[in-house]
């Protein structure tokens, strides 16, 4: 996974809430079967509308996405993350995220930003007014910071510690491999397996 | 203090408690199908990493295959690669595959239960968020995304926090023709998309009781749509009736020791929840959703709702975004809505019971002329069972379109049934999103009844209105 320190960027507003992945990756689009180029279908029904705000030339490289709540919510489709990855951006601020979601992007290095409702509003207006601004988000500090917009957020705290080290999940949770052996010769023969079907 | 139900299966797969708030949690059955798991594969292989437990895995085709012709190889392009790059995944790595065309295929959530392999007390995760389904036997299923089943796959554990608990009980008596899909409907509509985020809710009350498993796991399928982690019902007599003779499960004394355990997982009667939301089970009246959302539904006696009537600002402005795709005009009557097309099957209300709800609508009726009903059955075993009861029959003479391939079809139109752009559908579904059923497809959540009614008046309707 790689690392999420400290990152510096532009940022563009979606103001729109119950983003679900169906919009972020129309289903059409999970056809090709790597984690990498996806960038393409990103909101791909959406961008057909030349006035959508990723096709506006003032937000072209902004890499944090400002969205209203209930952003990622519905399907489980990992493709939502690794599109917007791909797309270039590196975290999303949003009042609520769906919990899948949200789980798929920590474990992708794309930080999930939950910030009060009031405070996204005025992310908004900043980054409407002044494309250009500069934005930082901070996991080290865990704080964001945009124009005379500052706030803190929480990610919990095993999964803030692997996204600053940039640790593989598996790899660490296969240190325990004795624990989980030993729990496992605790189950009971009852239990199904898939063998026999 | 007691420990809920949820607590209880939480507290019986853990591994070790992490730090950092995250449990290692053991997992009992690990369901694959062919969309979310290439990369995982790909995964394992780059680093090098086995499959921990192959038997306690099962990988499924269900979401790209077509449902028509299944004894040829998958015409489509991209589905076939998908299906053959699954086929490939689970050779190489030793996992028994329910392909296209075998006798127990179907869609992943509805095969789970009836091979008798999700059992109370498991724990179950599947890379699909309607995994919540399995709940209904009292396991804790989890729908989780592709890296998390890349670390089952290498592991067979999870780390994860464990949800917070939420109680919805729903006594009294569901009225004749409200199903527990109307009940779902009315549930989220009232506590909203994110209203059980975070949360394992339990479903209990007089009204779930009578639930028979099927209704149970339509109840707990749409649980996800309330942004819940997980739905769960406590094992009663109407579990082990539904688990008894299932393939693999004991039999005579070790029977009886499953099922003492199983009554055991029930929450203990002084244990504290986080959120409790109460529901009038006799109140429910069949559901439908206008919007793009599965919150925003509405009681079939009542109209498109005006956006200016909506609380806040981003409601409003979700509901007239809603009205604009949909193309509904505020103050419409829900029966007035006309349809093009009707659509019966997904893991919501692809089981027999369903079948069975729709052929009694269906018996010596006619699909409204200028409709067309798709009718596609949850498992092979499923529509085995309904050529068996007739069900097929009044299908067919009802002019109705009864699919001879399982799978999910037009839930999520991954393969070639999907709604052309603009045209409006009755479907058993569980999502309304943007186009979900195709391109520019506009869904109204219904139940099965609804959707049989709807397909022979050619608008919403319920079978009493016919
Ligand atoms: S039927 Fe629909 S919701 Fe269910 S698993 Fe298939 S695509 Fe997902």
């Amino acid at each position: 996974m790689e690392k999420f320190t400290v990152h510096h960027g532009t940022a563009v507003p979606l103001r729109r809430s119950d983003v679900d992945t169906d919009q972020i990756i129309p289903v059409r689009f999970l056809n090709h079967s790597e984690r990498t180029g996806h960038a393409d279908a990103l909101f791909a029904d959406w961008r057909t509308d030349p006035g959508f705000v990723l096709n506006q030339p003032r937000y072209r490289g902004a890499s944090v996405l400002i969205a209203g709540r209930d952003f990622g919510t519905g399907s489980s489709r990992e493709y939502a993350v690794w599109a917007l990855l791909n797309y270039g951006f590196r975290a999303v601020v949003a009042p609520r995220f769906g919990d899948i979601f949200h789980g798929n992007a920590l474990m992708n290095g794309l930080l999930p930003v939950t910030l009060p409702e009031a405070t996204v509003e005025r992310l908004w207006d900043v980054v409407t007014a002044e494309p250009a601004r500069r934005i930082t988000v901070d996991l080290t500090r865990s704080r964001l910071d945009c124009g005379d917009v500052g706030a803190s957020f929480r990610i919990e705290e095993g999964a803030r510690r692997r996204l600053l080290s940039g640790l593989d999940l598996i790899g660490d949770t296969l240190r325990h491999e004795e624990a989980i052996a030993a729990y496992e010769s605790t189950r009971r023969s009852a239990m199904p397996t898939t063998t026999s079907v | 203090m007691g420990s809920t139900l949820a607590e209880k299966v939480w507290n019986a797969h853990v591994v070790r408690r992490g730090d950092g708030g995250e449990d290692l949690l053991y997992i009992d059955l690990h369901l694959l199908h062919e969309v979310n798991t290439p990369q995982a594969f790909d995964g394992l292989r780059a680093a090098g990493r086995a499959v921990r437990r192959p038997d306690l895995t099962l990988g499924t085709e269900d979401h790209n295959i077509p449902t028509v012709a299944v004894d040829k190889p998958i015409q489509d392009p991209v589905a076939r690669r998908q299906s053959e790059l699954m086929r490939a995944n689970c050779a190489e790595f030793g996992i028994p595959l329910l392909r296209i065309g075998d006798a127990q295929q179907g869609i992943v959530h509805v095969i789970g239960p009836e091979l008798g392999l999700t059992r109370p007390g498991m724990t179950v995760v599947c890379c699909d968020s309607h995994t919540t389904t399995q709940g209904a036997f009292g396991a804790l299923a989890l729908g989780i995304g592709t890296s998390q089943v890349e670390h089952v796959l290498a592991t067979q554990t999870l780390a994860m926090r464990r949800p917070r608990d939420m109680a919805v009980t729903v006594d009294g008596v569901l009225r004749p023709g409200v199903t527990a899909k109307d009940l779902v409907l009315a549930l989220i509509a009232e506590i909203g998309t994110a209203g059980g985020q975070g949360h394992i809710v339990e479903y209990r009350g007089t009204a779930v009781d009578a639930l028979s498993m099927e209704g149970r796991m339509t109840l707990c399928n749409m649980t996800v749509e309330a942004g819940s982690r997980a739905g769960m019902i406590a094992p009663d007599a109407t579990t082990l009736e539904y688990l008894a003779g299932r393939p693999g499960m004991p039999r005579g004394a070790a029977w009886e020791a499953e099922a003492a355990r199983w009554r055991a997982l029930a929450g203990d009667p002084d244990a504290v929840f986080d959120r409790e939301v109460v529901l009038d089970g006799a109140a429910v009246r069949p559901f439908a959703s206008w919007g793009t959302n599965p919150a925003q539904s509405v009681p079939l006696d009542g109209a498109v709702p005006d956006p200016d009537g909506f609380a806040t600002a981003s409601e409003r402005a979700a509901a007239r975004r809603a009205l604009e795709y949909m193309a509904l005009a505020p103050g419409t009557a829900m029966r007035d809505v006309p349809v093009d097309a009707v659509f019966v099957g997904s893991c919501t209300n692809g089981r027999i019971e369903d079948l069975r709800a729709v052929a009694e609508v269906l018996d010596d009726r006619r699909v409204a002329a200028g409709v067309r009903m798709m009718i596609v059955p949850g498992s092979a075993a499923v529509r085995r069972q309904a050529v068996a009861e007739g069900l097929a029959e009044v299908f067919d003479r009802a002019g109705a379109d009864f699919r001879a391939g399982a799978g999910c079809s037009m839930c999520a139109a991954l393969n070639e049934d999907r709604l052309r752009p603009g045209e409006r559908v009755a479907s058993t579904n569980n999502r309304n999103f943007e186009g979900r059923q195709g391109r520019g497809s506009r869904t109204h959540i219904v139940s099965p009844a609804v959707a049989a009614a709807t397909a022979v008046s050619g608008r919403l309707a319920a079978p009493d209105d016919l």
